[in-house]
């Protein structure tokens, strides 16, 4: 695999991730974030994958197994506390969920 | 026979046990026989073990009973180290105190709290005991603080009386005054030894360094001198006797105050270690003592008072023989001033209820005929404390007297002095309690003698009393007002009179235990000898005929103290008013000076004390609080609850470390 493709992975996954960053940043609807976490995470797992490639190494590719296991696990909870939080109040908007504030 | 010692502390102590379960149920008077019978049965099995310690090696008895402390290098076992020291502080104390306990039943018959008062006593007793056979200073230490405890609550026995209230106290804050000398001790022994035990660091005393020794000494003295009240630390002794009067007996003659001279005598090798001025203090501060003290008893109208006075002189003297190396005339006076000092105290206690609570001397007077028994027995008594021989404070004293001259010309010549107003004040107390005038009979034609003699008294004495804090009437009124119609002192029952006569003997013949010659009658010195090989007992250089010289000074000095009381209060040749000055009368005005000091200067000194406090230590500790709390109530709109808040955050601070990393990667 050539260094450039490798360049063009990474800048991808960089992409992705600022893009994640951002809408996790300016979304309310806690859905719509918890889809932009699955998108920086899935930026990571890029360049897990490349840098496996590029240093011919398979830890990289082993351990986005685990951060897609975990990745599950965070979607099933965070989507569980969403539908919790939307029976009880008449909508599900990260903003009025600040019952937690100091 | 000796492994029965276990039982002559834990007597009593069940005593108090089943007394704190039950007493209440038992009531007056099984309470009080039951007290009295644990401690007796405590007496007798002292009796027993004292038989089978004759028969030890020795005369050395340990046992330990069960571990107490193990901390590291440190060791305190609850053990018991008896020895012919211990053996005879033991006997005399449960003896004593068993008599005190039956006169009690009598004293305080009708009392509501009677079964509480026994209770006290059960666990003084104890205390006593522990503080005695303690196996190590520590233990010695529980039970200096027990009596402490004890003393407490039955000084303020009679709490509703403010007076009594605040004397408990007095004793109780003063004492703690000792208890820091004697702490610092403790904790410099282990410091200088390893170990706080008797039997492991007194055999090592002789190597310890002199410094070492005498700050050890010094500080268990202190401990001493609180707990035995002497010169600075006595003033709490005479308002002790505001508890019930077998309490006063029972501080003043077998446990609590004797309990500073037992520490010093048990310490004896250490005292030899210091440097040779240590023992000196010790002598001039007791002999200081004793003549302070018996200047004050001179003119003192409280029957219990000139009694309280009498005992910080007479443990002064006891001092002055450890002082001078006479370890064993210390104990023989102790032992002896327990018999009449506990009669006394008892006699006065038992005159008291005659008189039905009256305890002001100027009312009493002729009581001779009413109260046969007890006027006997405390007459003996007199003569036992004055020093008449053969009564048994006389050898005691002269013991201790023939020592000093051998140590010191000066502590003698005190000491003598001392002795001849002891002679004087405890027969002003005779005659004027049992010969002269009925003054408390209103009927009698004494009565305006009475009359005119108090008046007279009272034209000197109204503003001495005022300043005294009571009041100044009480002089001046007349028996008819202050005692009910047909008044008339009366005998005590037998529970009281039995312990005056069981004790009168005692005190009449107790100088059986150490007669000064010939010497196979020393038998208190050589019993007590092997406790005090390693301390360089004193030797005494003088031929037969100079010790009988001695003898005979001291009794024409008790007999020339008995004279001038006779003179005056038997024959009324002096005014009274005249030998009894307004500053001794208020006891060299130590109480208000300290009253005054505690009230100017003092208490202007503890008010710093609280501002500084305020300030400067609650003021750091309050500012950190107060920083804490500014802090979180600005760090607090950080946590706004917004999610998206937080992941801003969580954003800004990566791409901050992701730009701190690229400046350091950059410089790489």
């Amino acid at each position: 695999m050539g260094n450039d493709l490798s360049t063009a992975y990474l800048s991808l996954s960089a992409v992705l991730f600022a893009v994640g960053a951002f809408g996790l940043l300016v979304r309310r609807n806690p859905l719509v974030m918890v889809m932009c976490v699955e998108l920086m995470l899935n930026a990571v797992n890029l360049t897990f994958v490349t840098f496996g490639r590029m240093l011919d190494d398979v830890t990289g590719q082993v351990i986005v197994f685990f951060v897609l296991v975990v990745a599950a696990a965070e979607v099933v909870i965070g989507l569980a506390i969403v539908v919790a939080v939307s029976r009880r109040r008449p909508g599900a908007t990260a903003d009025d969920l600040r019952v937690l504030r100091g | 026979m000796v492994d029965l010692v276990w039982l002559i502390p834990a007597l009593p102590l069940a005593g108090f046990v089943l007394l704190v379960l039950a007493g209440r149920r038992m009531g007056e008077p099984f309470a009080g026989w039951l007290a009295t019978a644990m401690v007796a049965a405590s007496f007798a099995v002292s009796v027993i073990v004292f038989l089978g310690l004759r028969n030890e090696p020795g005369h050395v008895f340990t046992q330990t009973l069960f571990e107490w402390i193990p901390a590291g290098d440190f060791r305190v076992d609850v053990g018991i180290y008896l020895d012919a020291l211990s053996m005879t502080m033991v006997l005399f104390v449960t003896g004593v105190a068993a008599l005190i306990h039956l006169y009690s039943i009598g004293y305080m018959h009708g009392d509501p709290r009677f079964p509480k008062f026994f209770l006290y006593l059960n666990l003084f007793v104890f205390s006593m005991l522990v503080l005695v056979l303690g196996d190590n200073l520590v233990l010695t230490f529980l039970g200096w603080e027990g009596v402490g405890a004890c003393s407490y609550f039955l000084i303020s026995f009679w709490f509703e009386d403010e007076a009594n209230a605040s004397a408990g106290k007095k004793a109780f804050i003063t004492n703690r005054v000792g208890d820091w000398g004697f702490m610092i001790g403790i904790f410099a022994t282990f410091f200088a030894f390893g170990s706080v035990t008797y039997a492991r660091f007194l055999p090592l005393a002789p190597g310890l360094a002199a410094t070492t020794a005498t700050f050890i000494v010094l500080m268990l003295f202190v401990g001493a001198i609180g707990k035995s009240a002497q010169i600075p630390l006595y003033i709490w002794l005479p308002d002790a006797m505001a508890g019930p009067t077998p309490v006063s007996a029972l501080i003043h003659a077998a446990t609590m105050v004797t309990a500073g001279v037992y520490v010093l005598c048990r310490v004896n090798p250490l005292i030899a270690s210091a440097y040779d001025w240590v023992p000196s203090v010790i002598a001039w501060v007791g002999v200081g003592t004793a003549l302070f003290a018996a200047t004050i008893a001179t003119s003192q109208y409280d029957i219990k008072k000139v009694l309280a006075y009498s005992t910080i002189s007479q443990i002064g003297y006891m001092f002055l023989a450890v002082g001078v190396g006479a370890y064993w005339a210390a104990i023989f006076h102790m032992v002896t001033h327990a018999f009449f000092k506990a009669l006394l105290f008892l006699g006065a206690g038992s005159f008291i209820h005659g008189m039905h609570g009256e305890q002001d001397m100027r009312w009493m007077g002729a009581l001779r005929k009413l109260m046969p028994v007890t006027s006997v027995t405390f007459i003996i008594g007199w003569l036992a404390i004055a020093g008449v021989p053969p009564f048994s404070g006389f050898w005691s004293k002269d013991e201790i007297l023939t020592y000093a001259l051998a140590h010191n010309p000066g502590l003698y010549a005190v000491g003598l002095v001392a002795a001849l107003l002891t002679a004087y004040y405890m027969s002003r107390q005779v005659f004027m309690v049992l010969y002269g005038d009925a003054r408390w009979s209103a009927s009698s034609e004494a009565e305006a003698e009475a009359k005119a003699r108090v008046a007279s008294a009272g034209a000197g004495e109204a503003e001495v009393s005022a300043a005294d804090g009571q009041p100044a009437g009480t002089v001046t009124e007349d028996a008819a007002s202050r005692f009910p119609e047909g008044f008339r002192p009366h005998e005590s029952p037998w529970t009281m009179t039995v312990p005056l006569v069981v004790l009168a003997v005692l005190a009449a013949i107790g100088g059986v235990l150490n007669l000064p010659f010939p010497d196979s009658l020393h038998v208190l010195e050589h019993w007590l000898e092997p406790v005090f090989v390693l301390g360089q007992p004193a030797e005494l250089t003088y031929s037969d005929l100079s010790i009988v010289g001695l003898l005979v000074v001291s009794t024409v000095v008790a007999l020339a103290g008995i004279g001038i009381a006779a003179v005056v209060f038997l024959k009324g040749r002096i005014d009274a008013r005249r030998v009894e000055p307004a500053v001794l009368q208020n006891a060299w005005y130590v109480d208000s000076s300290i009253a005054a000091f505690m009230g100017g200067p003092g208490y202007e000194l503890a008010d710093g004390t609280a501002t500084a406090d305020r300030l400067v230590v609650d003021g750091a500790v309050n500012g950190i609080g107060r920083a804490t709390r500014w802090t979180a109530a600005r760090a607090r709109y950080l946590q706004s609850g917004f999610v998206r808040a937080y992941a801003l955050m969580v954003a800004v601070g990566a791409v901050l470390l992701g730009a701190w990393v690229l400046t350091k990667v950059a410089a790489w």
